[in-house]
């Protein structure tokens, strides 16, 4: 891509998402990212027992993928940054807002409050391995464009996970059962009496395929 | 404070497998090394530079450190790094400890019980945010507290037992733990000890940077309920201003043992009045022997709060515990 060619007046056509997505896939996140994480003021502690290798296998929404993690890598990083999978969102990145939402071994966690190397032999789900290979959404995303439950969305991909994981756990839950379990998530357009509306359809949606 | 968003500083990470391994490391790298367990506290500190460690040890793969199991004396056994959720919803622990179970459900939120550890909800640091928005006061290190100034702002702070540092402990679990009698195990190379859960917490008089007895190179690996307290009549509240997330500004935690309505035996425990957990063992003593109602209630109440010395903005905490006092000696059924 080169900028400089584009006429000032026409307007840019490439989006926040995709521009994104070109850095990650050229070496300009290689580069960034070697001056952002320097290397390790211990040197030659390898040997010692539970050292770490920095190149893994990340199973991501059931397919491996192979990483270069720094230790200091959060699991929202590695899958925003170097992954690409931008649906996980970063909000506060304090464990504050749930927005970076995923499942680690279909549990909820907040991705941007544990270490990459912490989940490396456990399966992670995020918000991009929901939909079916043929492209049928889960019933919870169905149910979310059904009810049109969120304003602005960007809690959207946290909500979601949480429901999902919160239905693993407790399938046919009362309102009440069901905001206490995704109330680890917040909403800044405070649209929770309609994201709980969705949610409860997305429950039943899931009563119906399961049955 | 601006909030940073970027990936935290460096640090050398080890994940090794057994209690071992871990108490090697531990000794070899003593004050440069930190234990994670969860993480929910540490990474704070990490990603607003606030505090920082050479080496992090990092718990998730110590398998002999997770898990509830039944001791010998009929007591259970409870690894530190078992997750909140995993200690609210064990059914050996509800069955003969509630109160633990309940202290455990109220904790933050649910991604966060999914992932924090009962060891971590114990050894957390404090909350006053002057010190953990990187201020050079007494805990950190310096020689004032910003949070006991004519301008402070400390409605979640102390009204017990300051020293210098106006702090709280701000763990639900641990009054809970308190209540039962619990005994901490600690491990460092070679050696282990056994604290009572009530002499694990320190004020600032005992030293005022830390909030346990833990010293560098030593790990928290498991804690113990004894028999004792199983099956009695519990009693729980934690109060804070949102329902998720927050921590408390006043919680208690009660056990006491009725027969034919008279009070035999109790403990009586508060947390987030002061530096550390507090047990008021003068209100265990009056409460004693007595027939457990509105008057024993009141009377306890009452007690609880004497030689407490409010801030400028937390003096509602003084009603705030004779109240719960008040209701944990009476009883849940008459709330």
């Amino acid at each position: 891509m080169n900028i400089q060619q584009q006429s000032p007046f026409e307007p840019n056509t490439v989006s926040r998402r995709a521009f994104i997505k070109m850095v990650i896939a050229s070496g300009a996140a290689v580069s960034a990212s070697a001056y952002l994480f320097r290397g390790s003021t211990l040197i030659g502690q390898g040997s010692l027992p539970g050292s770490v290798e920095r190149l893994m296998t990340l199973n991501v929404n059931g397919q491996m993928r192979r990483v270069d993690v720094m230790k200091q890598e959060t699991l929202a990083m590695t899958l925003r940054y170097k992954l690409g999978l931008t649906g996980t969102k970063l909000g506060c990145d304090r464990s504050e807002c749930g927005a970076c939402t995923v499942l680690i071994d279909d549990v909820p966690h907040y991705s941007c409050s544990i270490l990459t190397h912490t989940v490396r032999n456990r399966k992670i789900q995020t918000i991009e391995g929901l939909e079916r290979p043929d492209g049928t959404l889960h019933p919870v995303q169905q149910a979310v464009i059904d009810e049109q439950g969120f304003q602005c969305a960007f809690c959207m991909s946290g909500f979601i996970m949480s429901a999902v994981g919160f239905l693993k756990t407790n399938p046919k839950p009362t309102r009440e059962e069901l905001a206490h379990g995704i109330s680890g998530n917040l909403c800044r357009c405070a649209d929770y009496d309609k994201i709980l509306r969705a949610m409860m359809r997305g429950a039943a949606y899931m009563q119906k395929t399961t049955t | 404070m601006a909030i940073i968003h970027d990936v935290m500083p460096v640090f050398e990470l080890f994940q090794p497998t057994t209690v071992e391994d871990t108490a090697a490391l531990l000794e070899q790298y003593d004050k440069d090394a930190w234990v994670l367990a969860g993480g929910l506290d540490t990474f704070d500190w990490f990603k607003d530079r606030n505090k920082r460690r050479q080496v992090v040890v990092d718990l998730s793969g110590v398998e002999a450190l997770r898990g509830v199991k039944k001791a010998a004396d009929g007591g259970l056994e409870i690894g530190a790094t078992t997750t909140l959720t995993d200690v609210a919803n064990n059914a050996m622990v509800k069955e003969s400890f509630r109160l633990l179970s309940q202290a455990a459900a109220l904790v933050a939120s649910p991604q966060i019980r999914n992932q924090g550890t009962l060891g971590g909800n114990v050894s957390q640091d404090t909350r006053c945010w002057y010190y953990r928005s990187g201020w050079t006061c007494y805990r950190a290190g310096g020689n004032i507290c910003y949070a006991d100034t004519p301008t402070a702002i400390n409605r979640e702070h102390a009204i017990f037992d300051a020293n210098r540092c106006v702090a709280v402990n701000p763990s639900d679990t641990a009054p809970a733990l308190i209540a039962l009698d619990a005994q901490m195990v600690i491990r460092s190379s070679g050696r282990e000890r056994v604290v009572n859960a009530q002499d694990y917490f320190i004020g600032p008089s005992v030293d005022i940077t830390r909030m346990t007895v833990l010293q560098p190179g030593e790990l928290l690996t498991a804690i113990r309920i004894p028999a004792t307290w199983a099956g009695a009549e519990f009693y729980f509240e934690k109060i804070r201003e949102r329902q998720v997330w927050d921590f408390p500004l006043v919680n208690i935690a009660a056990a006491l043992k009725v027969s034919n309505g008279t009070i035999s035996d109790s403990r009586v425990v508060v947390n987030a009045v002061a530096a550390h957990p507090m047990r008021l063992t003068a209100v265990e003593a009056a409460i004693a022997g007595k027939a457990r109602n509105e008057a024993t209630a009141t009377m306890a109440g009452d007690l609880a709060t004497q030689g407490a010395r409010p801030l400028a903005h937390n003096g509602y905490k003084i009603p705030l515990v004779k109240n719960l006092v008040k209701r944990a000696v009476r009883g849940e059924a008459q709330v």
